[in-house]
């Protein structure tokens, strides 16, 4: 084969098997740090050895047998390893045990899962949950990982030190957890990845690049659980979800950086094949017996979003149902706002009102700009002008990114050169 | 691998409790001890006085430094603990969710650190 090719072939399952190795080995030797350092020589061992004798017809089982090896030589060699050698002996793991073992997929995706998991585990913090879940399970570079949160990369390299080092030493296990508590930390685990999502769509008016590499990894997240996972409703609805929230991100903000809202989006530009994706998806999850998943209340009403041709199309009668579902099943307040915007297209600004008018009262959210924007636009609508621009002053006072405070701004001006009648 | 669970609660509120509330608390530590006596899982435990018995030593630069009470004030004191045996953190989190203080309380986890000699 023409070197080149071999060089592409091993780049292609590098990326592709980084990740199942890298969890085999965990588990295998029992330590990340020395999983690490065996992928690495597993891969370097595979740059010189594949163009001679080929890529293996395997090439996942001969990265961790060839890693396994790698680690064992070198604990032997080292005197600082000793009592690892100790551990492994006595966990049964040695040189001699069966490789052909680690040939059967479905061990691929227990390992996998069990990497996720432990990456989530909830005596680690949240801070610990996404950095290692990047680096180890999705494979980002510290460096990467770093520039995603605006941290320096020694401060994100000691923050994942520290949590391996509580992995290790407080007895976390590497293990899916007991069905007792699976579901439990399955919703961990999935607010992980919709964290990781909302990080970089939130902040999609920052630096672009780095904010769509943060989707495209929580969708990346949500398709591996999804495959690992399969027909599990809360899974498929919050990969539904992201897909169809990130099949608007290209019409989300304008060349210069503005803030476009959802029902002056170009819907042109709308991913359609991400759309597809997930509209399929909301079906599986909300088609699925037990408990509806919030995460798919979620998706079924981004889903009518993206379903509606132009926005006069909208079904809000069915959007305010479902958010009257999503509030029974997780109340909190941002729902509650949400509920008010699409109740304000149904029954109109001033119920609209009373119901954001009652969440102020009992003092939550009040430090939300997105509460006053929506206060200012129901009075806007209700021909109140002056308190319409009192409310949309406090948003502005609250709002922190830059496009969100221009779109105030400009609302704020709207109101200043509108005929005065008020 | 052995656990420590250090039991935390508000000890003037567990103070100010009726003496059969306090006997009921007691019973209930008792068949949670008994539990883990019998799961192979109990290692070590106790309950201990009062911080209004606790003394704090000190020495800095050889001299000698007894003072009255704990070593910090906290809104929760240390009132007892277990030393468990258990197979990792899970089942050590399980164990110290079982302790009845850790529904008024809290338990704090750590894993024990062996001396190797």
């Amino acid at each position: 084969m023409n070197p080149s090719v071999v060089d592409q072939a091993i780049d292609e399952i590098f990326r592709r098997e980084a990740g199942r190795v890298l969890a085999t080995l965990i588990r295998l030797l029992g330590d990340f740090d020395l999983a690490e350092e065996a992928r690495q020589e597993a891969f370097t061992a595979a740059i010189e050895r594949w163009p001679a004798i080929g890529v293996p017809a395997n090439p996942s089982a001969w990265l961790i047998s060839t890693g396994r090896n790698k680690a064992i030589d070198k604990i032997r060699r080292d005197v600082v390893f000793r009592t690892k050698v100790l551990d492994l002996e006595a966990a049964g793991i040695g040189m001699d045990s069966d490789v052909a073992s680690e040939d059967d997929p479905t061990i691929f995706g227990d390992d996998r899962l069990r990497l996720i998991f432990t990456c989530c585990h909830p005596a680690l913090s949240s801070e610990a949950h996404v950095a290692l879940t990047l680096r180890e399970v999705c494979g980002l570079t510290t460096q990467a990982v770093a520039r995603a949160f605006l941290l320096s990369e020694e401060t994100m390299a000691q923050r994942l030190v520290r949590a391996k080092r509580k992995i290790r030493d407080a007895g976390i296990p590497y293990e899916t957890p007991e069905p007792h508590l699976f579901n439990q930390r399955i919703q961990g685990v999935l607010a992980v990845v919709y964290g990781v999502f909302t990080e970089g769509y939130a902040a999609t008016v920052g630096s672009r690049l780095v904010d769509a590499e943060l989707c495209g990894e929580a969708i990346r997240l949500g398709r591996l659980l999804d495959e690992l996972l399969p027909m599990n409703a809360a899974v498929m609805g919050l990969l539904a979800l992201m897909l169809l929230h990130d099949a608007r991100r290209p019409a989300r903000v304008t060349t210069t950086g503005d803030v476009v809202l959802l029902e002056d989006q170009d819907r042109k530009v709308w991913d359609q094949a991400k759309i597809d994706e997930g509209l399929s998806l909301v079906d599986s999850a909300l088609s699925m017996s037990g408990q509806v998943s919030p995460y798919a209340v979620q998706a079924a009403i981004a889903a009518l979003h993206v379903r509606a041709a132009k926005k006069e199309e909208t079904d809000w009668p069915q959007i305010v149902g479902l958010y009257e579902v999503l509030m029974r099943l997780q109340p909190n307040p941002v729902i509650e706002l949400n509920h008010a915007v699409a109740v304000s297209m149904v029954d109109g600004a001033a119920r609209a009102l009373d119901l954001v008018d009652s969440l102020a009262a009992r003092g939550l959210v009040s430090e939300y700009h997105l509460l006053h924007a929506a206060r200012g636009q129901f009075l806007q609508s209700l021909g109140r002008l002056h308190e319409a621009r009192e409310a949309y002053g406090a948003a502005l006072s609250l709002a922190s990114l830059e496009p969100e405070r221009r779109l105030l701004r400009a609302r704020i001006d709207g109101i200043v050169t509108a005929p005065s009648g008020s | 691998m052995q656990y420590l669970l250090l039991i935390y609660s508000n000890e003037a509120e567990l103070l100010a409790r009726s003496p059969v509330d306090l006997k009921a608390m007691s019973a209930e530590y008792m068949d949670f001890t008994k539990g883990i006596i019998q799961g192979g899982q109990f290692k070590a435990g106790d309950r201990l006085k009062p911080t209004s018995t606790a003394s704090t030593v000190r020495v800095r630069n050889g001299k000698l430094a007894i003072t009255d009470g704990p070593f910090a004030e906290t809104r929760e004191q240390l009132g007892g603990y277990y030393l468990i045996e258990a197979k990792n953190l899970d089942e050590a989190t399980a164990i110290a969710a079982r302790i009845p203080g850790a529904n008024h309380g809290s338990i704090e986890v750590r894993p024990t650190w062996p001396v190797e000699m």
